[in-house]
C-alpha cells in the first residue's frame, strides 16, 4: 500500500497539514475565547474568517493598499465590525438560554455570507501571492509564503497563549470565564472585557482570513468550508480551552494531511472520527480540566 | 414596622448612615424574595444580617451589589443613589464584596488571585502591607488558588478585597464551615479592620460568631427586615432571638 | 362543536381543495418540510433536545427509499416507509452512542455524525456522489394505482403526512409526551422521580428521526431525486429556522415556519441569494423580538386579550365569581 508514495508527496502532504492546521489553530483558538467568556458559539466565525480575506482583497483592490498593510487593518476592521455586533445584538441575549446567541451569529453569517455572494458571485477571487517562490530541499519543494503562514500563526498561537496565562489581562479574562458576577463585584467593567474579548476573536478570525487568501483563494463560502472542522476541532480539544484549541488544531491538521497519503478515501471523515471518539473518552474535550457537562 | 424597630431607625439616624437602605424589594426571576428591606449601616460599625437559612440575607448583599439586578426600592451610599447601576459601577462608589462561595479562581494562582481586584481609591492595602498581614499567602503565592485549605481560601476572599481601597466591606458568612481556630482568627481579623476604621455588613448564621464581633444585628425573616438589635440588646434577648433563627 | 373541530374540518377541505389552485409539487414540498418541522420540534421544543444533524436523517432516508424505488418493484408507499425506518433505525444507533451527552455538546456530536454520514453516503456509488440520484420512479400504490402525475400523488403524499401529523399530536398529547417536557423543564427532577432520562431522550430521538426520516423520503418521491444537499448542515440549519420562525414548543407553530419558509423560497428562487439572506433577517427578528415564534406571540396575545376581557370595569352584584381562564 504504501510503494507509490513518494518522499515529495508525502513531505508535501505535511506540510499541507501543516498549514491547515496552522488555520485551524488559530480559528479555533478565537472561536474557543469567545465561548469560555461568553458561553456562545460564535457561528459567525467563519464569516468573519471569509471577512479577513474579504477586507484584503478590497484594500488591494480599491485602495491600492499591499498585503502587509492589509495584515494589519483588515483584522482592525473585521473586529470592530465584530464589536458593534456584540453590543447591539449578542448582549441584549446574553439572559437567554445560550442557543439564542449560537442562532443569531448563524443568522448574521448567513446575511454576510449571502450578501457578499450577492455581490461578487460564488466563485473564488484570486489573490496574489505576496511572498512567491520557494526553495528546493531536494525531498520536497517549500514555498516562501505558506512558511511565512506556518511561523506567522505559531506566533500568533503563542503570543494569544502568553498574553491569556502570563499578564494581568489574562488574568481578569481567566477569571471573569469563571465568575464574571464577582469580577465584576471588584469593580471591573465585564461588559466592556466581553465586548473586547469578542472583538479580539473575531480579529484573530479575521487575520487567518488575510494570511488564507493567497492560498485559498477570496470566496464568499472558504468560511463555511472551514467552520465545521473549526467546531470540531474545539469540541476535541475542550471548548473552552486555549491550549487544547491550539494544539488539537495543529495535531488535526497534521493527521488529516497524513490520511489523505495513506488512505484518501477517509481523510474527510478522520477528523469527524476523531471527535466521536474523543467525546466517548473524555467528554467535555481532550485539554479541559473540567469533568463532564461543566459547563 | 414595629416600634422598636421604628425607634432605633430613628436612633440611627443620628449617626452617620453610611449606607442606607430602603424598601428594597428584589426578585429571582418572577419570584420576589425580598420585601421592603431597610436598614442603616453606620459608618465605622460592624453590623450582621442574621436569620433562617433563605431568610434572604445573602440576597440582600448581593442586591446591594447588583448581582441580583432585578430590584426597587433605594441604597444610598453616603449621597449616591446605587439602585439601577451595574455592579462594576457599585464597586467603584466604594463597597467591597466577598460572596458566600468565596469565589476563588481555580484557573489562578493565588498571588493572582491576591492581586486580581484593581485599586479603586487611595487607602487600600498595598501589596507588601496584605502579604504582611497575610503571610500563609505569600508562601502559597505560586499555588493554584483553589489548592488552599477553606480558611486560607476564605483568609484570600477577604484579603483581596483590601486591595481596592474601598471602606464599606459586605462579608457574607465568613466563618461557614471552618474549623473553630480559623473561625476565632477571622473574627480577630474582622476586629482588627474595624479598629483601622472599615465599615463592616457581615451575615452570619453563627450567632455566636455574630455577637463576638457586632455592634448590631439585623435580624432579617422571610425578606423582611424583623429586628434589630444591639449588641445589649442582644445578650440580654437571647431567646427572642433564637426563635427568629428557629433554634 | 368543539371549535378545534372545526379548524381542523375546515383545514382538511382546504388540503383537499388545494392542487385545483396551487402548483402541488410546491404543495408537497410544503407538506415534507412541515413534517421534518415537526421532527425537529418534537426534539427540541418537547424535550429540550438540540440536534445539529437532522439532515442526515432527512437526506439519508431520501437515498435509501430512492435504492428501493429504482432497484425493485415495491409501491411507493412501501419504500416511504422504509426509508423512514432507516432513518429511524440510524437514529437509533446515534441517538444510543450521543444521548448521554448534553447541551451542546449533544448538538455538536450530532453535527459531527452528521457529517460523517455526508462523507461515507458521498463516497457511496450508489448514491451517484456529486450528482446525486437521478431518475427516481414512482413506483405504483399498493402495487397498482398509479401515481406518476404530480396532482393525484399530493394525495398520497397528504394522507402520509396527515397519518404523520396525528402520530406526532399524539405523541406530544401522551403520557410520554409529558414526561418529555418534563425532562426539557428539569430534567434532573424527572430522575429524582424515577424515570430514566435518557431512555426517553432515546426514545424521542428515534421517533424524531423517522419522522424525519419520512419527511426526507417523500421528498424523494415528490422531485424523484436525492442529493447529497439534503444531509447538509444549511439544512439542519432551516429546519431550525421553520421551528423557531413558528414557534418552538407549539404544536401547529414549526407547521407554519416550514409553509411560510418554504413559500418565501419559491418567491425568492429567480433572486439569487436573497432567499438565504431573507432567512437571516427573519432569523434575527424572530430571536431579538418575537422568541416566541409566529404562532407562540399568537398564542400570548390572544390570551392576553382574554384576561383583559374577563376583567370587568365595575363587577355587579350578582356577578358570577372571576375564574382564571386556564393557562
Amino acid at each position: 500500500m504504501f510503494e507509490n508514495i513518494t518522499s515529495q508527496l508525502l513531505f508535501g502532504q505535511v506540510l499541507l497539514g501543516l498549514i491547515n492546521g496552522s488555520f485551524y489553530a488559530m480559528l479555533s483558538m478565537g472561536l474557543a475565547i469567545i465561548f469560555g467568556l461568553m458561553n456562545v458559539v460564535n457561528f459567525a466565525h467563519g464569516a468573519q474568517y471569509m471577512l479577513g480575506a474579504f477586507v484584503a482583497w478590497l484594500l488591494l483592490t480599491f485602495l491600492g493598499v499591499p498585503y502587509w498593510g492589509a495584515l494589519v487593518i483588515a483584522p482592525i476592521a473585521v473586529a470592530l465590525l465584530g464589536m458593534l455586533m456584540e453590543r447591539l445584538l449578542l448582549r441584549r441575549l446574553q439572559n437567554l438560554d445560550h442557543l439564542y446567541g449560537l442562532l443569531a451569529t448563524y443568522a448574521v453569517s448567513l446575511i454576510v455570507e449571502g450578501l457578499i455572494r450577492q455581490r461578487y458571485g460564488s466563485t473564488g477571487i484570486p489573490y496574489d501571492n505576496p511572498m512567491p517562490g520557494g526553495m528546493n530541499l531536494g525531498f520536497m519543494f517549500l514555498p516562501y509564503y505558506r512558511v511565512w503562514v506556518v511561523m506567522f500563526s505559531l506566533f500568533t498561537c503563542i503570543g494569544t497563549w502568553l498574553l491569556i496565562e502570563h499578564t494581568k489581562l489574562g488574568a481578569y479574562l481567566r477569571a471573569a470565564n469563571e465568575n464574571p458576577n464577582i469580577v465584576e463585584a471588584f469593580g471591573i467593567n465585564v461588559p466592556k472585557m466581553v465586548t473586547l474579548t469578542y472583538g479580539f476573536g473575531v480579529g484573530l478570525a479575521a487575520l487567518s482570513g488575510v494570511l488564507a487568501a493567497p492560498i485559498y483563494q477570496v470566496s464568499p463560502s472558504m468560511g463555511s468550508n472551514v467552520m465545521i472542522v473549526v467546531f470540531a476541532v474545539v469540541v476535541i480539544g475542550g471548548m473552552g480551552s486555549i491550549v487544547g484549541a491550539m494544539a488539537t488544531g495543529y495535531m488535526l491538521g497534521i493527521v488529516e494531511g497524513l490520511t489523505k497519503v495513506l488512505y484518501p478515501e477517509a481523510a474527510s471523515v478522520v477528523i469527524f472520527l476523531f471527535m466521536i471518539f474523543a467525546l466517548f473518552m473524555r467528554p467535555s474535550g481532550i485539554f479541559s480540566g473540567r469533568s463532564e457537562g461543566a459547563r | 414596622m414595629n416600634s422598636p424597630v421604628a425607634a432605633v431607625i430613628q436612633d440611627s439616624r443620628v449617626a452617620t448612615a453610611l449606607l442606607r437602605v430602603e424598601n428594597l424589594n428584589a426578585w429571582y426571576a418572577e419570584s420576589r424574595v425580598l420585601h421592603g428591606i431597610s436598614f442603616d449601616v453606620r459608618e465605622g460599625e460592624v453590623l450582621t444580617l442574621i436569620g433562617r437559612n433563605g431568610a434572604g440575607k445573602t440576597t440582600t448583599l448581593r442586591s446591594i451589589m447588583g448581582v441580583v439586578r432585578k430590584r426597587t426600592g433605594s441604597i444610598r451610599l453616603g449621597q449616591e443613589e446605587l439602585i439601577g447601576k451595574r455592579t462594576y459601577e457599585i464597586a467603584r462608589a466604594g463597597i467591597a464584596y466577598c460572596p458566600e462561595e468565596r469565589a476563588i479562581f481555580s484557573s489562578l494562582s493565588v498571588s493572582e488571585n491576591l492581586l486580581l481586584p484593581p485599586v479603586l481609591r487611595s487607602g487600600g492595602m498595598s501589596d507588601e502591607e496584605l502579604f504582611k498581614a497575610f503571610p500563609n499567602l505569600r508562601v502559597r503565592a505560586a499555588s493554584q488558588g483553589t489548592k488552599l485549605s477553606g480558611g486560607e481560601q476564605q483568609m484570600l476572599a477577604i484579603a483581596r478585597i483590601l486591595r481596592t481601597g474601598s471602606r464599606l466591606l459586605l462579608l457574607d458568612e465568613p466563618s461557614e464551615g471552618l474549623a473553630p481556630v480559623v473561625v476565632k482568627e477571622i473574627g480577630e481579623l474582622i476586629l482588627r479592620l474595624k479598629q483601622q476604621g472599615f465599615t463592616i455588613v457581615l451575615v452570619e448564621q453563627n450567632l455566636r460568631f455574630a455577637k463576638k464581633v457586632a455592634d448590631r444585628h439585623v435580624v432579617v425573616e422571610n425578606g423582611k427586615v424583623a429586628d434589630v438589635l444591639t449588641a445589649a440588646d442582644l445578650e440580654s434577648g437571647m431567646d427572642r432571638v433564637q426563635s427568629y433563627l428557629g433554634v | 362543536m368543539n371549535p378545534r373541530l372545526i379548524i381542523i374540518f375546515v383545514a382538511a377541505a382546504l388540503a383537499v381543495a388545494a392542487p385545483f389552485f396551487v402548483y402541488p409539487v410546491l404543495l408537497m414540498t410544503i407538506l415534507c418540510f412541515v413534517i421534518f418541522a415537526c421532527s425537529f420540534n418534537l426534539l427540541l421544543g418537547y424535550t429540550g433536545l438540540l440536534c445539529f444533524g437532522h439532515a442526515m436523517f432527512f437526506g439519508g432516508a431520501a437515498y435509501i427509499t430512492g435504492q428501493i424505488l429504482k432497484t425493485t418493484s415495491v409501491s411507493v408507499e412501501a419504500a416511504i416507509l422504509c426509508g423512514a425506518l432507516a432513518a429511524g433505525l440510524l437514529g437509533l444507533v446515534i441517538g444510543q452512542l450521543s444521548i448521554r451527552r448534553q447541551g451542546i455538546q449533544f448538538a455538536m456530536i450530532t453535527l459531527a455524525f452528521s457529517q460523517l454520514v455526508y462523507f461515507v453516503l458521498l463516497q457511496m456509488e450508489f448514491t451517484g456522489g456529486e450528482n446525486g440520484m437521478q431518475g427516481i420512479p414512482r413506483n405504483p400504490l399498493f402495487g397498482f394505482i398509479e401515481v406518476r402525475d404530480s396532482f393525484s400523488f399530493y394525495y398520497v403524499i397528504l394522507g402520509l403526512s396527515a397519518v404523520a401529523v396525528f402520530a406526532f399530536y399524539r405523541i406530544v398529547h401522551s403520557p410520554f409526551g409529558e414526561v418529555l417536557k418534563a425532562i426539557r423543564d428539569n430534567e434532573a427532577r424527572v430522575e429524582s422521580l424515577g424515570f430514566d432520562p435518557e431512555r426517553f431522550k432515546l426514545l424521542a430521538f428515534t421517533l424524531s428521526a423517522t419522522m424525519a426520516g419520512l419527511a426526507g423520503a417523500m421528498k424523494a418521491t415528490v422531485f424523484q431525486f436525492a442529493t447529497l444537499t439534503d444531509i447538509s448542515w444549511p439544512v439542519s440549519g432551516e429546519v431550525i429556522l421553520m421551528t423557531l420562525l413558528g414557534g418552538l414548543g407549539t404544536l401547529t407553530g414549526p407547521m407554519f415556519g416550514a409553509a411560510i419558509i418554504i413559500l418565501m423560497n419559491d418567491h425568492l428562487a429567480g433572486f439569487g441569494e436573497w432567499a438565504l439572506i431573507a432567512q437571516g433577517v427573519i432569523l434575527l427578528v424572530v430571536i431579538v423580538f418575537f422568541r416566541r415564534g409566529f404562532v407562540g406571540e399568537i398564542g400570548a396575545l390572544v390570551k392576553y386579550l382574554a384576561r383583559r376581557g374577563k376583567r370587568p370595569a365595575s363587577a355587579p352584584v350578582t356577578a358570577k365569581p372571576a375564574v382564571e381562564p386556564n393557562g
